[in-house]
């Protein structure tokens, strides 16, 4: 094995300075080194692999590039068995931590074209650090858009982010939920109704995508119905993983291996196995 | 200030869009320019349907109420929406309550004009019935995205991130 690639299967201790409650069912974890091991940052859209002792681990992205020194923010929504254990951490708990994988959003690419950021439930906190980057290289980017659709208005993420993003005269910010009763001043429908409204040159964008697949697969009708190209539209893709650095092929999904050659991809390169099921 | 014609209105709204000069005079003919406050309605579930609105500004919502859990709203509408389908087929009869969110401005259309207009018509009357298929066509699509709770607990739900 690749010695490498073997070091990197090895969980590096981090402990939970600081955890709370994001909505019902989702939970952030500041975590910080425990002693003298400490990964290197995350860049926006990579991912860490979290290990809950006794539980196992699970694949989960960096949600701000914000933390401070060493320490890492992750956000988590309880799923199953790994990810209630990740939720129930309280400070002081240890957390085994690898990474960082994967490539992440481009960033780079991005720059000078106007943004049009999709996510959908948890798909916010990949898409967080990005938004933080838009915020503080504003004059490097054209338009910033951000559509968020979630399932309630109890399960919005990041409320006081989303204010703030909202009160600059500079990022249109427009959140949806699928349903809500009465009182609710903001939109109910489906993330892809609110593209129509959204200001942006489809032929000098990039749109970055994150969220349910079946969402994702919904927003690249809209927006290749707006004219945006293929190779402009990327997404963060889910697929279960066991290494995390491309020796297991668990991950793997036609020519590419999700953990190391995404979890971001550009549109142009999957577009025909997007329907293909997971094995 | 100087008050729009209807068809100077429908020029500017998407739903017409590319429309031949001489038939959006021929509908604006059916149009009056329609405003509504926050809270107030602007259709209600049962009541005969022989009217269909351009929202210009402004948002709405889909609301349906149902006893012990109260008004839901299913969905709601803002700039350049289109609004009610239900004079189209019978029983000719909202489904939905409507209400402002916000201020509203929209075009209302009288439909028992319009079908007299589009029957005079009927190359116009196909295009406008091409352009109505199109908006029920997106609304079903979002809603079939709505309705299958992606962001729900239930297997793969929960997407990637
Ligand atoms: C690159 C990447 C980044 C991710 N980032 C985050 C994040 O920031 N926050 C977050 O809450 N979650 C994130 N996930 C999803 C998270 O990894 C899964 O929810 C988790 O692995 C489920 O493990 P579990 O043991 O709790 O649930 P399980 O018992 O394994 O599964 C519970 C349900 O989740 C589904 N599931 C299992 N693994 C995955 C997976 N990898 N992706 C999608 N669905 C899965 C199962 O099919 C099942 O329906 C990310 C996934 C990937 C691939
Ligand atoms: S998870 Fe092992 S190869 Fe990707």
């Amino acid at each position: 094995m690749h010695t490498e690639a073997a070091e990197r299967l090895v969980p590096t201790p981090y402990v939970v300075r600081d955890a709370w409650q994001e909505t019902h069912n989702v939970v952030s974890l500041e975590l910080a080194p425990e002693g003298d091991g400490v990964l290197e940052p995350c860049a926006p859209g990579q991912f860490n692999m979290l290990w809950a002792f006794g539980a196992g681990e699970a694949p989960i992205s960096a949600s701000s590039v914000g933390a401070s020194g060493s320490a890492v923010l992750h956000t988590i929504r309880q799923a199953g068995n790994v990810t209630r254990a990740l939720c129930a951490a309280a400070p002081g708990d240890v957390i085994g931590l690898r990474g960082p994988f994967g490539r992440g959003w481009p960033l780079e690419r991005a720059r000078g074209r106007d943004v049009i950021v999709m996510a959908g439930g948890i798909g916010l906190a990949p898409l967080r650090p990005v938004l933080e980057h838009l915020e503080t290289f504003r004059d490097d980017f054209g338009r910033v858009t951000l559509l968020y659709g979630t399932r309630s208005p109890e399960d919005i993420l990041f409320r006081g982010e989303l204010e703030n993003w909202r009160g600059r005269f500079d990022f249109d910010v427009q959140v949806t939920v699928d349903t809500a009763v009465r009182g609710w001043a903001s939109n109910v429908g489906a993330v892809t109704e609110l593209l129509p409204r959204a200001v942006f040159e489809p032929e000098r964008s990039m749109a970055l995508l994150c969220g349910p697949e079946i969402m994702m697969r919904f927003c690249i009708q809209a927006l290749r119905g707006r004219g945006v190209p293929p190779e402009w539209i990327h997404l963060s893709m889910e697929r279960n993983m066991k290494c995390a650095v491309g020796l297991c092929g668990h991950c793997q999904w036609g020519a590419d291996f999700v953990c190391k050659d995404g979890p971001v991809f550009p549109l142009d390169r999957i577009e025909g196995r997007l329907s293909v099921r997971e094995r | 200030m100087k008050i729009k014609s209807i068809d100077a209105l429908l020029n500017e709204h998407p739903f017409f869009e590319g429309m031949r000069p001489e038939w959006l005079e021929l509908i604006s003919g059916c149009g009056r320019n329609v405003a509504y406050r926050p809270g107030e309605t602007i259709a209600s579930e049962g009541k005969p349907c022989n009217e269909f609105f351009a929202v210009r500004r402004g948002q709405v919502a889909i609301e349906i109420y149902s006893p012990g859990a109260g008004a839901c709203t299913i969905q709601t509408l803002g700039d350049g929406a289109i609004l009610g389908w239900s004079w189209i087929l019978p029983p000719y009869v909202w489904m939905f309550d409507i209400r402002a969110i916000e201020t509203t401005h929209a075009v209302h259309f009288d439909t028992t004009c319009l079908r007299d207009k589009c029957d005079e018509s009927p190359e116009m009357g196909y295009e406008f019935m091409r352009r109505f298929a199109a908006v029920m066509s997106d609304r079903l699509r979002a809603t079939r995205l709505q309705l299958l709770d992606v962001y729900g607990n239930s297997g793969r739900a929960h997407g990637s991130g």
